[in-house]
């Protein structure tokens, strides 16, 4: 029978502050200080300057795209996931119907889908911590301060400051160099002669070979391109993106896994 | 005022929707955590998601721009074969796109 207290759970479970079930992997119990800072940092070093080529890519397209400075700096700024925005510069006409804003944040929710996954591991960790701790250093969460957070977490590290410290390094170091990319790429005259207009595909096609899961599990990769390209032929818009994507995921959970 | 409006300040909604998208997956992960149990065909899906994602949108524009597209991808892919390091993979990748253009391709 449906209760006041089960309809109100259902209509607005945020508000149902102790979880069914919370997650819990044995380590040390997390806590904030300011030297993890630090060591967040440190951590991310290695890759911060990937991130800078990357970040100063997407201001050169985004010139490219018609995007203006603060545009471009706004959207590094809050949005802050190199992918999805690269994605967005794909399809970014600058004139909006409500229908393709639609379709943008569609498109941008595919994309960054693996967030939901990058963010749920890292539960069992800062569980104990209060929400209003975890939930605002969520925001900047990239793959790179994630993939380190795992690491650290892994070597017994308890800190929640190492993974804000090596999150804020990252978006302190994308925002600017979004700008400078801005400013370089508004130089080029003919972009198209230099193969800038390929520069997406290329570098996405370039991490695709470091992540091939293999000739059965790669499955999902071929549905994900033979769906794209047939809503490609019959679906005017960016809905091949959405519908690929999403066949492509739904394939992979159906994937026999055995040998 | 219909859908196929053009809205005012388009971009700038634009990007605040795709801000929300965003944030709703950095935190709805960490929030499901707590209430939902992610079963392991979920978690093979969101695994699949990533590489089905850059696939769905690059294969469509590379079949559309044709030679010079596949000239340079090969580059990438047989590079990043070899030697995993993608930013020299992609500076690669632009040598060949801009050479075959210079071309004519």
């Amino acid at each position: 029978m449906l209760t006041w207290q089960g309809f109100a759970r259902a209509a607005a479970p945020h508000l149902d502050m102790t979880p069914m079930h919370e997650p819990d992997d044995h380590g040390p119990r997390p806590y904030w200080s300011l030297a993890g800072l630090g060591e967040g940092a440190r951590r991310v070093l290695p890759v911060v300057a990937g991130a800078a080529v990357f970040g100063t890519a997407f201001g050169a397209v985004a010139v490219q795209k018609g995007l203006s400075l603060s545009e471009a700096v706004l959207m590094s700024t809050i949005v802050f996931a190199g992918a999805s925005q690269l994605v967005a510069m794909e399809i970014w006409t600058g004139q909006f119907t409500a229908g393709t804003i639609l379709t943008l944040a569609l498109i941008t929710a595919v994309v960054n889908m693996r967030m939901l996954l990058m963010t749920a591991s890292l539960r069992p960790w800062l569980g104990p911590l209060p929400p209003w701790q975890v939930y605002p250093m969520l925001t900047i969460l990239t793959d790179i301060s994630w993939i380190n957070a795992v690491r650290y977490r892994r070597e017994n590290g308890a800190d929640a400051s190492v993974l804000l410290g090596s999150s804020l390094t990252v978006w302190l170091i994308w925002v600017p160099v979004t700008a400078f990319g801005y400013l370089a790429g508004a130089m080029i005259a003919d972009p198209r002669r230099f193969g800038l207009d390929l520069i997406v595909p290329i570098y996405f096609i370039a991490m695709l070979v470091p992540i091939w899961p293999g000739a059965r599990r790669g499955i999902p990769w071929a549905v994900a391109g033979v769906v794209a390209l047939v809503v490609e032929r019959l679906i005017p818009g960016w809905w091949f993106v959405v519908c690929g994507a999403l066949a492509g995921a739904l394939s992979g959970g159906f994937v026999d896994e055995r040998k | 005022m219909s859908a196929s409006d053009v809205l005012p300040h388009s971009a700038i909604i634009a990007i605040l929707a795709m801000a929300a998208a965003t944030q709703l997956m950095r935190l709805g992960g960490y929030w499901l955590m707590g209430h939902v149990p992610i079963t392991p065909r979920v978690r093979k899906m969101l695994e699949a998601l990533p590489g089905s994602v850059i696939i769905a949108l690059t294969l469509p524009a590379v079949v559309k721009t044709g030679p010079t597209a596949y000239l340079a991808i090969g580059a990438v892919v047989g590079f990043m074969l070899w030697r995993r390091n993608e930013f020299v993979a992609v500076a690669i990748g632009i040598a060949v796109a801009t050479a075959c253009r210079a071309y004519g391709l």
